[in-house]
């Protein structure tokens, strides 16, 4: 039998109605299924959505994860803090598996060993920030602006300069969070070839 | 009068030595902590943030910095005090340009960019705390003193 007759032979059997099994258990069955399938999607999904996960390799965790932990981000008064995926994955369903399908560039990046050394890493870090700095200036610092929201923002709390800020030009929509708030949660690369730091 | 000057000389030294060993002197940086403990450190002191410009208390004082610098970048890399007092920078921001001295390398030439021998602002730049003074700073600037003078008060 040809490959072919192999395949036309399969595509007959899925198109054709069932013989022995009943409507009722194809339906329900196919339910249930289902409800298992997006039960172990949606956990395996979150379990990569974790701090944990992105430590568990040594580019994020000897690199990027030692520079957030000076950070306001990590260690402040209150002890709300955030973990990698609250800012570099979006919360959103659809903008999140978007974001996840577009990781697979890094798994890939992570076999071959694209940013396996420090001098690796630091010869890629400006591409890598600028990529950030794209997505959060395109969608108007969406994952900022998940915690910082701009309607409960009380200007008079803030230090002169902020206030100044955030009044006028975040205000009119003019900049976004991400125009002024580079590098605070990692180092910056060398900013003299980036384009308008 | 030699002997007793000498007696004199040494009862001081004594009582000198007495008061340093004594807990309760208070010595501005160690506080009340005998010599042979470890002082407790003071809690952290707060960073003055109120963007109010201070006066200079001399001519050539390098002026202070009223806001918080914490994990502000400077570095090789990256120099954040010039994202918003950079020449190109302050209409936007509203902040003091950096002086024209620091666009100036050691030979008197202008640069584009701020001087390397400049480019470390908190090596002359400094935020200030609301610590309270261990020691009290009797320093009176130039016009205070020159004020003085002229109304014949020596000081």
């Amino acid at each position: 039998m040809s490959l072919k007759e192999t395949v036309l032979g399969w595509w007959q059997t899925l198109t054709s109605p069932s013989r022995f099994l009943s409507l009722g258990l194809l339906t329900l069955g196919g339910f249930i299924a289902g409800i298992f399938f997006w039960g172990g999607f949606n956990t395996a999904l979150e379990a990569t959505n974790t701090e944990k996960f992105c430590t568990s390799c040594h580019e994020m965790r000897d690199n990027v994860f030692q520079e957030l932990k000076p950070t306001i981000h990590y260690s402040n008064r209150s002890g709300v803090r955030a973990t990698c995926p609250d800012c570099h994955v979006p919360h959103n369903w659809t903008d999140k598996i978007a974001r996840k399908m577009q990781a697979s560039k890094e798994v890939w990046g992570k076999i071959f060993g694209t940013i396996d050394t420090r001098e690796k890493f630091l010869a890629h870090r400006l591409e890598l920030a600028q990529h950030e700095w794209h997505r959060l200036k395109s969608n108007d610092s969406l994952e900022c602006r998940n915690c910082h929201n701009y309607q409960s923002m009380d200007f008079t709390r803030q230090s002169k300069r902020a206030m100044d800020q955030h009044s006028t030009a975040l205000a009119s929509g003019e900049k976004t969070c991400i125009d002024c708030h580079k590098g605070i949660a990692h180092r910056l690369p060398d900013m003299k070839t980036a384009a308008g730091q | 009068m030699n002997r007793f000057a000498l007696a004199l000389a040494g009862l001081a030294f004594v009582g000198v030595a007495a008061a340093q060993t004594s807990p309760g002197l208070v010595n501005g940086l160690r506080g009340p902590t005998p010599l042979e403990d470890e002082a407790k450190p003071p809690v952290f002191p707060k960073i003055v943030n109120d963007d109010q410009r201070k006066a200079r208390n001399y001519p050539m004082q390098p002026p202070l910095i009223p806001h918080q610098t914490d994990n502000y970048q400077l570095d090789l890399n990256f120099n954040k005090c010039m994202s918003c007092h950079g020449r190109s920078r302050v209409e936007e921001s509203n902040a003091p340009m950096v002086s024209v001295t620091h666009y100036q390398d050691r030979d008197g030439n202008m640069r584009a960019e701020i001087s390397p021998r400049r480019y470390f602002c908190l090596q002359c730049h400094v935020v200030q705390t609301d610590a309270k003074v261990p020691v009290k700073n009797s320093f009176e600037d130039f016009y205070k003193v020159e004020a003085a003078a002229k109304k014949g008060k020596p000081k």
